[in-house]
């Protein structure tokens, strides 16, 4: 028999049972809510009496609509307030264990749920959001569910699903100085494109994925979905197990030793078979900035805006040219010369600690450049913002002329009022580059966080390679 | 669930690559508790010039006459034509739910992003593949003739066009009996209680950090 992939054997570990004709019943052993899409689903659990099948798999925080400044006051916004409101209604009356606005554990679901350490290696774990994929770096099957399979999973703890095809990602090699996570991850998405890996669970692996720390490798399962895949996952390692020792919902003692032995077999086998394999040297990767209205629209910083004239396929060249009037671009413009008007350093692609350390370490000793109306940093969780702060970043941003705000998804998807107004621009350390996506008219570029402190603290798109070793 | 067996109606042409579950239903309209209620709001920063917010009045709105939907010729469409990777994004289910508010039935498009294709036969909305040059030859047709309807044919797995031209598809045995028969998917799942409880003590031997309360 042909080896297994890190993916079949998850798969076949929580097959509760064949449902015939292609379909399985999937066990799921975390199930991760937030106030949007859970609301409907906890009413349709109610109007048909029923109950969750096992409260304890489940860890709910309000993060999509909550506000980023001061909270004192509660949540002005009427619709918003109700949202979260049923959230904490829903999780009160069914027992489920809720991070709320005031917690200091409150953050952004893909960030808590790592650093809680209740994400662990071969867990199966869902949320109504597509961005779940972040949690397949732990070796964990990880994918985002609409609000019926909610309901779904909160009445029976399974989900219907068809296998999905095996893909490879691999990056050889090292990335240079300045080249992060992000950047390899965007090189991806422009390698393959946002339909790539559709219909496939993508393993990443290869030298580049290993020398990532856990924060980088999120980065990258994060993604996944940009890529068009549901599931983005990575072997177990050394890296893994030392992130979650003692994190509070991690295993202890003798329960640590035996999950530990059995994480070790988290990883394809040697002679295990991919539908499809990619490969990419990260030595050829630069620091990325997408110029578009879909993340597969992405260059190095060191290019140019494309030509819709030079693009032989018709349906891609109209998208080209309407992206480019959307996002008030010429064609031929050096990416450098691209200014923004405002900066959001967050969300669940990057506002963990890692990412605030890099992004602080542009910044220290400059300020924002003059054409800079807004800059901004949310950190990803409560944690993530007391670290921080203990180590001084939160002093270099607001010395540098950022915000400084409370954890939440905040403007990845403006849905709160942190939002671009119509034609601004923005650097943006976020995973969507949509149209209206950061709020209506807006124009999102996705960046690394370095990429985006060097934007704010320069005015345009820079190399930051150039501005390590350059102060003014 | 509504089922679905077969369909005939006016296709609407949405022909744009990528079209993203943002752009189906902007975000300021997900702070709804309900399922209901979105299809004034479908594809809004296209489909208007003013600025979409929650809870306005639909009649009091610019509708965008350049958009497909707003065009007379479309009116009252049932099935919408799109390209490639239609739906992809965000996992919002919202999509959807405008969608079918709005009164389209069926998708046509070479491709579908995984989720809001699962998510469609949820709630009965048949999402149908058909290869690039069949969609192109179904974009062509319906651009030239006004009134242009389409049958969408479940049962057969069949698209057929008004000259009896006939598109085959495929489709998931599983997905298609539940749509067909309008089955409740959870009510399916509780049929097999016994071997998810059978399978969760098992799991508790084998792996005890899963079921740490």
């Amino acid at each position: 028999m042909a080896g297994r992939t890190l993916y079949d054997k998850i798969w076949d570990q929580h097959r509760v049972r064949e449902q015939g004709e292609g379909a399985a019943l999937l066990y799921i052993d975390r199930h991760m809510v937030h106030e949007v899409t859970s609301p409907q689903a906890f009413e349709g659990l109610r109007l048909a009496g029923r109950r969750p099948w096992r409260t304890g798999s489940v860890l709910a925080t309000a993060d999509h609509n909550v506000p980023t400044t001061d909270r004192a006051g509660g949540i002005s916004d009427a619709l918003a307030r109700t949202q979260v409101e049923a959230l904490d209604r829903n999780c009160g009356e069914y027992g489920i264990r809720l991070f709320g606005m005031s917690d200091l554990r409150q953050g952004i679901v893909h960030v808590i749920g790592p650093e809680q350490g209740a994400t662990l290696p071969g867990m199966t774990i869902v949320c109504g959001d597509s961005h779940t994929a972040t949690h397949g770096a732990f070796g964990s099957l990880a994918f985002g569910i609409g609000t019926s399979e909610v309901e779904h999973v909160l009445a029976t703890q399974c989900v219907v699903q068809y296998k999905a095809k095996n893909m490879l990602v691999q990056v050889d090699g090292r990335p240079g100085p300045g080249v992060t996570a992000k950047d390899i991850m965007l090189a991806i998405i422009g390698h393959i494109g946002t339909a790539g890996g559709t219909g496939h669970t993508i393993e990443f692996a290869g030298e580049a994925i290993r020398s990532l720390s856990m924060e980088g490798r999120m980065t990258i399962c994060n993604m996944a979905i940009e890529a068009g895949a549901r599931a983005g996952l990575m072997a177990v390692d050394d890296t893994t197990i030392d992130y979650l020792r003692d994190r509070p919902f991690a295993p202890r003692d003798e329960t640590w030793e035996q999950a530990v032995a059995a994480w070790h077999d988290l990883h394809s086998d040697a002679d295990a078979e991919f539908d499809r394999v990619v490969r990419l040297d990260a030595a050829e990767i630069e620091p990325q900035v997408t110029w578009g209205t879909s993340p597969e629209m992405v260059g190095p910083i060191g290019g140019h805006v494309p030509d819709p004239g030079a693009e032989p396929d018709p349906v891609k060249a109209d998208s080209i040219r309407r992206a480019l009037a959307y996002q008030g671009l010429e064609p031929g413009t050096p990416i450098r010369e691209i200014r923004p008007d405002k900066i959001f350093i967050g969300s669940c692609t990057n506002a963990r600690i890692e990412d605030l350390r890099a992004a602080a370490a542009v910044v220290r000793g400059r300020t924002l450049a003059a054409g800079i109306r807004l800059a901004m940093v949310v950190p990803g969780s409560g944690l993530v913002k007391q670290q921080a702060e203990a180590e001084g970043l939160d002093e270099v941003f607001k010395a540098a002329g950022f915000e400084w705000r409370e954890p939440g998804c905040s403007m990845c998807l403006a849905m709160n009022s942190d939002r671009l107004e119509p034609g601004e621009r923005c650097a943006s350390t976020s995973n969507r580059n949509f149209e209206g996506r950061q709020g209506q008219g807006g124009r999102t570029h996705l960046v690394s966080p370095a990429m985006a402190a060097g934007a704010a603290v320069t005015g345009h798109f820079v190399d930051v390679r150039e501005l390590s070793d350059r102060r003014h | 669930m509504e089922p679905f067996t077969t369909f005939t109606g006016i296709v609407a042409p949405l022909d744009r690559a990528n079209v993203d579950t943002d752009a189906i239903i902007p975000k300021q309209f997900l702070k709804s508790i309900q399922r209901t209620g979105f299809g004034p709001n479908l594809f809004d920063s296209w489909r208007y010039l003013d600025a979409g917010e929650p809870g306005q009045d639909p009649s009091a709105r610019q509708p965008n006459p350049d958009f497909v939907l707003n065009q007379p010729r479309y009116a009252g469409a049932g099935v919408l034509l799109a390209r490639e990777n239609f739906a992809c994004g965000s996992s919002r289910e919202h999509a959807v739910w405008a969608l079918t508010d709005f009164g389209i039935r069926a998708v046509i498009a070479p491709s579908f992003a995984d989720i809001f294709y699962n998510n469609s036969f949820k709630n009965g909305l048949l999402p149908v593949r058909l290869d690039a040059d069949t969609v192109e030859r179904l974009f062509r047709a319906t651009e030239a003739s006004e009134g242009y309807r389409v049958t969408v044919d479940l049962e057969r797995q069949r698209v057929v066009e008004p000259d009896g031209t006939e598109h085959p598809f495929e489709i998931d045995p599983f997905r298609r009996r539940c749509l067909l028969e309008g089955l409740d998917d959870i009510g399916l799942t509780l049929q097999h209680a016994d071997d998810i409880r059978a399978y969760e003590a098992r799991r508790r031997e084998e792996a005890p950090w899963l079921f740490a309360e």
